[in-house]
């Protein structure tokens, strides 16, 4: 009775987590769609998620790495070098085919997922160390990659820049890619053993040992799961923006974590969700775009989102520690 | 008769284990690994480079990481107790923007350092009650706040510049202690270690600091008032964020909202490669210093060589992972001796 009970609450809880953020963003939109009723048109729906779907692809990444007690810092870095090794491959070979740049980007993002995993899982190194060393690493050999140099537009091949814009059924490849990430990694977090064995992790790491998990395993698979995504994001940034430049995606990891703490990940591990990674990308892709509506100089951009953060963060501690408090109360009683 | 000579020589066999084990100990203590490293550093530049190892040289640049290596001291405090703070910098550029704005309106030196102390420290203060009231993890909040404050000065100052200050404003940050050659910059780190060494490993404070570091429930329980002084943490580094800033904008005579961007983890990299846990709860003054003197000098070298940052920043890397991995094989490496030594006896 009891036990039923509480796995009701839990899943009310999670449930009314997505819940509010959902009806946040509603709160958003009307007011900023009555004052400029175009910002909810078609196409300028279609340019906020355009622009947020980079970020999503890399927010599910960061959002596994959390979710298992870690972090990674290293995603701007991974993002510059494969979008400058695959910038450099379509500028050496024009004839390239889009798909083949996408799959380098994701081998070489695999790699350097993996030598973060490694040096987590079996040299013991914190994630927030072994990320801060790697995000150095990986940011030099994008300079040594490259000569300091930049791949431009012309350098590019005409059919790898309109990759991302080329639309199936109206919605862009670049959207399409990141919606079927999405639904990917929910399918693993939500529904195989090794998502739920990185939940276990996160919650409690001795625990989760004592019934088997191979707790090395998993701290291997999400940075894996992290650097093929920045693998993947890095292809298509370059082709996004038409250009690979060395200090491109900068403070990016930043945004990704972001995105993960708007969306009720919980830091500690073991929480959290791709519905709310989802939506608290949207989030801030929304807020960023809404500025020049509301009159407020893109200026300003950086501070709305560090004080929604803010919210965000205090929002979830409070009802984290009511949850808590109210497990305990169930408990004595 | 035969079990005493027995033990006497197993005391004997113990004794001389113990010197072995003292120098091994002793070196493979991180300090100690580093300070070889600064060594080599040393050596290889000279030999690289005629100018590297002229006094001037050296001392001339301390200019590039003075300011850095002041911010490395109080984050020691906040690393060693298991938080961190990658807000510095946009404290920085807030105080920074503050200065230049104040400057811009005709205020004086002391009222320009007085105002960019206050603001540092109540960014601070902030930081530390947002982080202890709610209990939410410090690396959360100060990603909150990293936006905030930065926000604030980007959103002031947009795309302009401040570079109007007050004569002599810049003396601070460039100038020489007066008949020597050595810059004011470096003489105020050189204090402020030997004052923020003094209180980690002499005093009270600095003991509950390595304790809440270790373990906060024991700490708490034994009377330590974790929560002020977790308080306490951010906000002396937010009064040293003021303190950086000036230096910094007198040392570049010009504010922009970019200023000191990217500096969080440079910092953060100083303190952990110094040899202070991540974890909290282990580390001195003494390593993060040559630490700095390390990652400073590691740069000034590759400069002279007109090797580009880019290897430094692969460098840097390096040094930083090998900081944590290094001693953990050393750890284990001791742990399989010992248990060879039992096994023999």
């Amino acid at each position: 009775m009891v036990e039923r009970s509480t796995k009701a609450l839990v899943k009310r809880a999670l449930a009314r987590r997505e819940l509010t953020l959902m009806a946040l963003l509603v709160i958003l939109l009307v007011p900023i769609s009555i004052r400029s009723p175009q910002f909810l048109s078609p196409s300028n729906v279609n340019r906020i998620l355009n622009d947020m779907a980079i970020l999503a692809i890399v927010a599910i990444g960061q959002f596994y790495v959390i979710l298992s007690g870690g972090i990674d810092l290293s995603v701007g870095s991974v993002i510059a070098f494969t979008g400058m090794a695959c910038g450099m491959l379509n500028e050496a070979h024009p004839t390239i085919s889009p798909f083949v740049l996408l799959l380098v980007g994701i081998a070489i993002g695999f790699l350097m997922g993996l030598f973060n995993g490694v040096l987590v899982a079996y040299g013991k190194i914190p994630p927030i160390i072994t990320t801060l060393g790697t995000v150095n690493i990986y940011r030099g050999m994008t300079f040594l990659l490259s000569g300091g140099s930049w791949v431009t537009a012309h350098e590019l091949s005409t059919a790898y820049i309109a990759f991302p814009r080329n639309t199936f059924l109206g919605i862009s490849y670049l959207l399409w890619i990141a919606f079927a990430a999405l639904a990917v990694f929910y399918y693993f977090g939500r529904f195989t053993r090794t998502g739920r064995e990185i939940y276990a992790i996160g919650g409690n790491p001795t625990a989760a040992k004592f019934v088997g998990v191979n707790e090395n395993k998993i701290r291997v698979i999400v940075f894996l799961v992290s650097g093929t995504l920045c693998g993947l994001a890095g292809a298509l940034w370059t082709a996004r923006y038409a250009s690979a430049v060395n200090e491109m995606a900068t403070g990016f990891e930043m945004q990704a974590v972001a995105a993960c703490v708007l969306g009720g990940v919980n830091f500690s591990g073991g929480a959290g969700g791709i519905i709310g990674v989802a939506l608290g990308t949207l989030f801030l892709g929304v807020v960023t775009n809404a500025l020049p509506v509301v009159y407020l100089s893109v200026f300003w951009q950086t501070f709305v989102q560090g004080l929604i953060i803010l919210i965000a963060l205090a929002l979830n501690t409070i009802s984290d520690q009511r949850k808590y408090k109210r497990m305990l109360a169930q408990r004595r009683a | 008769m035969q079990q005493k000579t027995d033990l006497v020589a197993k005391n004997r066999l113990i004794d001389e284990m113990s010197i072995r084990n003292r120098l091994i100990e002793f070196f493979t203590k991180w300090e100690v690994i580093l300070i070889f490293i600064a060594i080599a550093v040393f050596v290889f530049f000279t030999l690289k480079s005629p100018y590297f190892l002229d006094w001037f040289n050296l001392m001339n640049a301390t200019f590039q990481f003075s300011e850095k290596a002041i911010m490395a001291l109080p984050m020691i405090f906040i690393i060693m107790c298991g938080d961190i703070d990658i807000s510095i910098a946009s404290i920085i550029a807030l105080c920074a923007y503050v200065v230049g704005n104040a400057a811009l309106g005709g205020a004086s030196i002391p009222s320009l350092i007085l105002l960019s102390l206050l603001v540092g420290t109540a960014a601070g203060f902030f930081n530390g009650i947002l982080i202890t009231s709610l209990n939410m993890p410090a690396i959360a909040v100060t990603l909150a706040t990293q936006s905030i404050y930065r926000g604030i000065s980007i959103g002031l100052l947009g795309d302009q510049a401040r570079t109007k200050f007050p004569p002599n404003f810049g003396v601070l940050g460039q100038e020489f202690v007066p008949g020597t050659t050595i810059p004011i910059e470096f003489v105020i780190y050189l204090v402020l270690m030997l004052i923020f060494a003094f209180v980690l490993h002499k005093t009270t404070y600095g003991r509950r600091l390595y304790a809440i570091g270790n373990s906060a429930e024991a700490a708490r329980f034994s009377g330590i008032n974790v929560k002020l002084t977790k308080i306490i943490n951010f906000t002396l580094t937010g009064f040293f964020c003021g303190l950086t800033a000036i230096l910094l904008a007198s040392r570049i005579l010009s504010v922009r909202s970019n200023i000191a961007n990217g500096w969080d983890l440079e910092i953060i990299t100083l303190v952990v490669l110094g040899g202070v846990s991540i974890n909290g709860g282990r580390g001195s003054v003494f390593g993060v210093f040559v630490g700095s003197l390390v990652v400073g000098y590691l740069k000034f070298g590759m400069g002279l060589l007109k090797l580009s940052g880019t290897l430094m920043t692969i460098v840097i890397g390096s040094l930083l992972i090998c900081a944590v991995l290094l001693p953990r094989l050393l750890d284990l490496y001791k742990a399989k001796r010992k248990l060879r030594i039992q096994a023999q006896r």
